[in-house]
């Protein structure tokens, strides 16, 4: 059998199926530690990174790990790096919902030096409060390679909310990030993402998930990046369920091309995916694929689309597979502008022309993401409305 | 309160309204007649300021202010309010969250809601999903809370049933403040097709819209009459 080296080797040259085709050479892996300063303690608060109120956090900048700490117990964060050395099991889960030759980017992550998260809930413990973790790139023209684990054993409950920025949005770099995700049986998993890379950064998530109980993927992304490329997948086990809540906007230069992936592989498997995107001059792919392989599994995906603009474009890919007949799975997905009728109607309640439009496009991104805490809830609908005054 | 002088519009270039003249005193209620097409919904349109509905001549005065180029919104601010046909739904945009936007005591809100029985609707996305009764329950409470001056209300009886219609016609005789004839400045125009509504609002004018033109006044009941006897072609007759 072919080692994982072997494999990664063998795929450093396969192209992505989607996004722009990144030339990785072009970008350096870092080699000085950057140290924190008052802008980026800022943009941490942007991206949902703050002192109190968490379980834990993991904070790395460029290829530095600079906190690795848990404030609860039962709930593990530690660098990637760490965590292997600490548990010889580990290694059991290091590529295994993604695979390590799926292309170029994650053949390079696993053939240079990684740096990344461990996070895990010991079985049966809930997180009081969200573990946080950040990514951040403050220098320039660099690579960031990042490879993580997240596991929520069996009956844990455990929400992360993790943020990724950039120190000067002119920074050019280039993110690979490989996540990989196990739900254990009756565990409830939320992770929810949040981008706000830069005009010049590419960015190239590549995660897997083997569910056996919840997980909720929750993405936000309303910043400008020059592209940014994921699909991530889940492979959902005997009535586990998985749902996907995806906000994107496109700003003029950006290229955002963001799917979800479910296969829904055990008995009684559900999913849901819902996503909304935005363009205001860029372009935004926004795909879905629900893949019904055993008996009583169910499946929707809901994808809607606002043109704001005479630029721009949306692409819509909703996909859905079936192997037998006992599956219930669908679709729908619109794309358009804001209604004049819808504006009109909120001008004749007493609002302007500004204020209608704002309170049209906040409704159209307002996804009721169900199953988070209410406080963490709150945080995420506050990160979406002040990206939507800065439309 | 309102005076529309050879008021002329167009919808996509068509021509609906011709020199239309309508006055409306302080305090004054009027129902506005006419068959289907005849350009009644146009006129309530285009006196709240619809952008799709494009004056070609004439004006419009408001409390002897000329609105006719005036944005919707600046004419809500002036004191108009209108109860749509069929209002569109919001996505997303929780109906509290758009009374909140009009009135800001959300007690008020609640209690006028509670009168409504839209209580429930209140955390419901505007108009989403909602029945007619329902459409036209959350155009009340909408204006309830507006409280202008003039109320324009498109077909409030249509696809209404009997239960729905009393409570409406409540609503609106609150809003028009028909109880309170000596203080009452509040007016209204009422688009009605075959005035169920006046069973339950005492109005004091009626007019008749044919083909984009007023052709007749007068008593709304007598008027109603007429045309429940004779239909629309009597007053085309009569016109000539």
């Amino acid at each position: 059998m072919q080692t994982v080296d072997e494999r990664a080797k063998e795929a450093l040259n396969k192209k992505a199926p989607y996004g722009e085709d990144i030339n990785i050479e072009d970008y350096e892996e870092p080699v000085t530690t950057p140290s924190v300063d008052p802008g980026d303690r800022e943009r941490l608060l942007d991206i949902g990174i703050q002192e109190s109120g968490r379980s834990g956090t993991y904070m790395q900048f460029d290829s530095s790990v600079l906190r690795e700490e848990t404030l609860q117990e039962g709930i593990e964060v530690m660098s990637i790096n760490r965590a292997l050395e600490k548990y010889d099991w580990l290694r059991d889960y290091w590529w295994k919902a993604v695979q390590v030759d799926q292309d170029k980017y994650t053949a390079y992550s696993q053939l240079h030096p990684v740096k990344g998260y461990f996070i895990r809930a010991l079985p049966g413990v809930k997180s009081r409060f969200p573990v946080q973790s950040c990514l951040y790139m403050k220098g320039s023209d660099i690579l960031q390679n990042v490879h993580n684990i997240i596991i929520a054993e069996e009956g844990s409950e455990l929400d992360i909310i993790t943020g990724c920025a950039v120190g000067e949005k002119s920074n050019r770099g280039l993110h690979i990030g490989i996540s990989e995700f196990y739900v254990k049986k009756g565990a409830k998993l939320s992770f929810t993402m949040i981008h706000s890379w830069g005009e010049d950064v590419a960015v190239r998530p590549r995660s897997g998930a083997i569910v056996e109980g919840t997980f909720l993927s929750n993405y936000v992304n309303m910043r400008p990046t020059k592209s940014t490329q994921m699909y991530p997948v889940s492979y959902v086990k005997d009535n586990a369920t998985v749902r996907y809540s995806t906000i994107v906007v496109a700003k003029e230069g950006s290229n955002i091309d963001v799917g979800s992936r479910a296969h829904l592989e055990g008995k009684g498997a559900k999913t849901e995916m819902i996503s909304r995107g935005i363009s205001t001059g860029g372009n935004a792919y926004l795909r879905g694929d629900i893949v019904g392989k055993a008996e009583g599994v169910k499946g929707h995906l809901e994808c809607r689309g606002l043109i704001l603009g005479e630029k721009g474009m949306i692409y819509s890919v909703p996909e859905l597979t079936a192997t037998l007949s006992d599956v219930d799975l669908s679709h729908e997905a619109a794309i358009g502008k804001i209604a004049e009728e819808e504006i009109f109607y909120l001008m004749s309640r007493g609002l302007s022309e500004e204020e209608a439009t704002s309170v049209i496009v906040r409704g159209f991104l307002s996804v009721d993401i169900k199953g988070l805490p209410p406080a963490l809830d709150a945080e995420i609908k506050k990160i979406i409305d002040s990206s939507i005054s800065s439309l | 309160m309102l005076e529309i002088k050879n008021l002329s519009v167009e919808v996509e270039g068509k021509g609906i309204l011709k020199e239309v003249n309508l006055k409306i005193e302080d305090g004054e209620s009027c129902v506005l007649f006419g068959p289907n097409g005849s350009g009644k919904s146009t006129l309530i349109q285009a006196i709240a300021g619809n952008p799709n509905y494009r004056v070609t001549g004439g004006a419009i005065f408001f409390n002897g202010k000329d609105i006719t180029e005036m944005a919707a919104d600046e004419r809500v601010k002036q004191g108009i309010g209108v109860v749509f046909q069929q209002p569109p739904a919001v996505r997303g945009v929780k109906l509290l969250d758009l009374l909140k936007h009009i009135h800001s005591d959300e007690n008020r809100i609640k209690s006028v809601a509670s009168e409504l029985n839209m209580s429930h609707f209140l955390e419901r996305d505007v108009n989403l999903g909602f029945s007619g009764g329902e459409l036209k329950r959350s155009e009340m409470l909408q204006l309830l809370l507006m409280e202008p001056d003039l109320s324009l209300f498109d077909e409030p009886d249509s696809g209404v049933d009997i239960e729905n219609l009393e409570l409406i016609g409540k609503a609106m005789n609150a809003l028009l403040k028909r109880e309170k004839p000596r203080v009452r400045k509040a007016s209204g125009l009422i688009i009605t097709h075959l005035g169920s509504i006046m069973q339950y609002v005492l109005v004091d004018r009626g007019f008749i819209m044919l083909d984009g033109t007023i052709v007749c006044s007068g008593n709304p009941q007598e008027l109603l009459e007429n045309i429940k006897e004779n239909g629309y072609e009597e007053c085309a007759r009569c016109r000539q």
